[in-house]
């Protein structure tokens, strides 16, 4: 299958699994918009060379998935595109930060390494915590939910916009790169010269879709403000999800339980 | 005064380009008229119906909708009495769910949800695409998109509706379904289409286009019965007027 229609069955994916009917998916946009935010402020919180601290927030992501019966293996792949990305961020830091910062018997590991290693786990966490956000509410969801929290419209009507054009442009690029493919016999297709055309092509076909779309919108009455049918229900279940949710990364951030249990099993067995 | 009549007086058009794709178009369409806009490639069809709701600004000329004339004030009015359905659904289409399509214009008409609920069943049930209210747009077929974008048009109430090819890219028996669900339909109705054997079905009158010009205006089967005409502007007959090329029979 071609690499662009597989991207597009992927993104759609996305947005299929937010049509679920879990208790996770039917809690207020708002409520999982302001924990998903809690969680990552108090991931990114951490100094660079945290790590034991870190893993407990583990917890959030897997109960999440598990309650809102996520595909794992399709969460995984995304988050693992992630760390090429990543990795070439942290790459020079065991490089330059070179200090033993911990000891294994002879195995000395430097400041760099761990803090790499930190990076990497930050990453995936508030990757993964943005991913499941989306797969449960959908993207136009959180749009409302951002505007109904006091989000100017423009920047949440430009966000809607942003998603819908991904799709308009990786539909119009996977139906320009098949026409050069099966023209090209199987060689590079005139390299990058036709390459350079056929972008050139596709952001002028793109714009004008666009703007066929616009068009649609404004004969529909669009004056610049998505109305959302879904209304919001902000019930006692949802307060209970966001109250205990942050009191638990609230907690997590102050006492370390992964250092607590460290403590108490080394105090156990000395 | 009728919300259905719409009378174009001297429309002219020119493309930023310079071509000039519509000149001195004129005509009045009255209440509950059904009526074909046709035309070859670049006759001036599309960019016609795109200033029926005011999609495109006019070079010169005047547009009334019911006795409104078109101006930016009176925009969002005109767009609520004029349904436009394109020509290509994808275009058409972009809420998340079908459901959210067609509530998008009565959301935007300020209806309150349960009225807008309301709107979304009745357009859905009368295009018969109720049971596709929860699936994504991107999820349907070719016909079921169409049918999906005509009630996005139909929740808001329109009093005109204008369609861009309805039949183009349909199976014969959507094709077939379409144009019964089109007959059904008591707004005032403009299409325009390359299909002539939907227009012969659909409508009494036809507007030609030739090179951003009226050619002809006048009942379908006298037009379709003028050879020199439809040569002129690069038309044939429908099919079912051009005899049985097998066993010699005449048309109609």
């Amino acid at each position: 299958m071609n690499v662009i229609s597989a991207a597009v069955i992927d993104l759609k994916q996305l947005e299929l699994l937010a049509q679920g009917q879990t208790t996770v998916h039917g809690h207020d946009a708002r409520v999982k918009v302001l924990v998903t935010l809690f969680f990552i402020v108090s991931v990114v919180s951490y100094n660079r060379y945290e790590i034991s601290g870190l893993l407990p927030f583990i917890f959030f992501p897997v109960t999440m998935v598990y309650r809102a019966n996520l595909p794992i293996p399709y969460l995984a792949r995304k988050m693992l595109l992630i760390c090429p990305l990543v990795l070439l961020i942290g790459i020079f830091n065991p490089l330059f930060d070179r200090s033993t910062l911990w000891q294994l018997g002879s195995l000395e590991i430097s400041g760099g390494c761990i803090s790499l290693l930190s990076l990497l786990i930050r990453s995936l966490l508030t990757i993964g915590a943005a991913l499941i956000l989306v797969a449960t509410t959908g993207f136009t969801t959180i749009c409302q939910a951002l505007e109904r929290l006091g989000i100017p419209d423009v920047f949440t009507v430009q966000l809607l916009f942003l998603h819908r054009y991904i799709f308009v442009l990786v539909e119009e690029a996977e139906r320009a790169s098949r026409a050069r493919e099966l023209r090209s016999c199987g060689s590079k297709g005139r390299g990058i010269a036709s390459v350079g055309s056929l972008i050139g092509h596709l952001l002028l076909r793109t714009w004008q879709r666009a703007e066929r779309i616009h068009t649609a919108m404004l004969s529909r009455g669009f004056t610049g403000q998505f109305h959302g049918h879904r209304q919001a229900h902000f019930g006692r279940s949802d307060l209970i999800f966001l109250v205990g949710w942050s009191a638990t990364f609230l907690l997590m951030r102050t006492i370390d339980p992964a250092a607590l249990l460290g403590r108490f099993i080394t105090g156990y067995f000395p | 005064m009728s919300h259905h009549i719409v009378e174009v007086k001297n429309l002219r058009h020119v493309y930023p380009d310079g071509t000039v794709a519509l000149s001195n178009v004129s005509f009045r369409i009255t209440h509950g008229e059904s009526v074909a806009i046709i035309g070859a490639n670049g006759a001036g069809k599309s960019t016609l119906l795109q200033h029926l709701n005011g999609c495109i600004a006019a070079t010169a000329g005047e547009i009334a909708i019911g006795h409104t004339p078109l101006t930016r004030g009176t925009l969002p009015h005109i767009r609520r009495t004029v349904g436009m359905v394109f020509q290509y659904p994808d275009d058409q289409l972009f809420m998340p769910t079908v459901f959210e399509d067609v509530a998008f214009g009565p959301l935007n008409q300020g209806l309150p949800d349960d009225m807008v609920a309301e709107r979304v069943r009745e357009a859905l049930e009368q295009v018969g695409a109720a049971h596709l209210s929860a699936k994504p747009p991107y999820h349907l077929s070719g016909g079921e998109k169409k049918r999906v974008a005509i009630a996005t048009v139909l929740a808001m109430s329109p009093d005109v509706l204008v369609m861009d090819e309805p039949t183009s890219g349909l199976d014969p028996t959507a094709r077939r379904q379409l144009i019964t669900l089109l007959r059904r339909f008591q707004h005032t109705k403009i299409f325009t289409s390359h299909d002539l054997d939907m227009v012969l079905d659909l409508c009494p009158r036809t507007i030609v286009l030739h090179e951003g010009t009226i050619m002809a205006d006048g009942a379908t089967g006298d037009i379709f019965a003028d050879d020199r005409l439809l040569e002129a502007c690069r038309l044939e007959k429908p099919f079912v007027m051009q005899g049985c090329p097998v066993c010699g029979m005449k048309g109609k």
